[in-house]
């Protein structure tokens, strides 16, 4: 279902919940399918007696990708023209995050209508681990 | 990360999607998606980062015959100093500090991808709880079977002497 202009304004806000509770074994899923294996993911041992951190902690890229399920259920499908972001905090197993995004204006891109999105994701403190912007294609 | 031949294929797209939590059905099911707007499976939209199981230098994935630096009967040992080129991502200290994609297309199934990757600016600052920060950043270009460009990636890692906060 794709987004339209006529039905969009600038500070539309679309949320969803798209980790709750995040597991180590989703940690490792996410590293079997990526290919980055790095202990301070996979390896608590590693992470905690080597590394030095508390317990292992999620890639970077695995709340992109979990943010990205908010933006691809928001804009549609094929949708995206642009994505893209920081990791502002490490996410850590038990975490619960909450994506959001935000429409901040439009544009057009090869003569295509798209909009323009904030992209903020928190964790269940309400501390922001990714932060960004996102570009979509909307019909007319 | 580079990757000469980097073929997209439907079980690992579909791996892909299960790790990021997405059930959208047209990451996997070819006849809900041929009733869509896009019309075949497509990829999530960071998927491209899988490119590292296909880049035989890629340092953090185990290989066969070398010593890998996770525990085992030790608790494992301070990774080697990351060297060669990445989009984003790091090892030991070195954290991704930024991701960024442009798709021109997406990605699909039965696409036969290249990436290569090219080194960008580099760059330093103080970090909040001190120690130098070292910034770099790599954009990589992926390609597909035509020589198309599919998505350029833009990543940028960062590196500290000290354990990383959530700097």
């Amino acid at each position: 279902m794709a987004l339209s202009r006529t039905q969009l304004t600038v500070g539309d806000t679309h949320e969803q919940v798209v980790v709750d509770g995040l597991t180590r074994t989703q940690i490792v899923q996410y590293a079997g399918a990526s290919g980055d294996y790095n202990p301070l993911h996979t390896d608590e041992v590693f992470a905690t007696q080597v590394a030095g951190y508390p317990s292992v902690f999620a890639h970077g890229m695995l709340t992109m990708g979990l943010t990205g399920h908010m933006l691809t259920d928001y804009v549609g499908d094929g949708r995206l023209v642009e994505y893209g972001g920081r990791f502002m905090a490490q996410v850590w197993p038990g975490d619960t995050l909450t994506a959001r995004s935000e429409v901040t204006g439009f544009d057009t891109r090869n003569g295509s209508d798209c909009v323009e999105l904030a992209v903020r994701t928190v964790n269940q403190s309400g501390d922001e681990v990714f932060r960004g912007t996102a570009v979509a294609r909307i019909d007319p | 990360m580079a990757a000469e031949r980097f073929p997209v294929e439907s079980g690992h797209v579909m791996m892909f999607a299960r790790a990021i939590g997405d059930p959208n059905p047209i990451y996997v099911d070819p006849d809900y998606a041929a009733t869509t707007e896009v019309g075949h499976v497509i990829a999530p939209p960071t998927f491209v980062q899988a490119s590292a199981q296909f880049d035989p230098d890629y340092p953090l994935r185990p290989k066969i015959g070398e010593r890998w630096f996770g525990s085992g009967s030790s608790a494992g040992a301070a990774p080697p100093a990351r060297s060669g080129s990445g989009s984003g991502g790091g090892s030991g200290t070195g954290l991704h500090a930024e991701q960024h994609y442009e798709y021109h297309r997406h990605v699909r199934p039965g696409d036969v991808l290249s990436a290569v990757t090219r080194e960008g600016r580099s760059w330093e600052r103080e970090g909040r709880r001190g120690g130098t920060l070292s910034f770099r950043e790599s954009i990589t270009e992926y390609r597909d079977q035509n020589g198309e460009l599919v998505v350029t990636a833009r990543g940028v890692g960062v590196r500290t002497s000290r354990t990383v906060e959530g700097d």
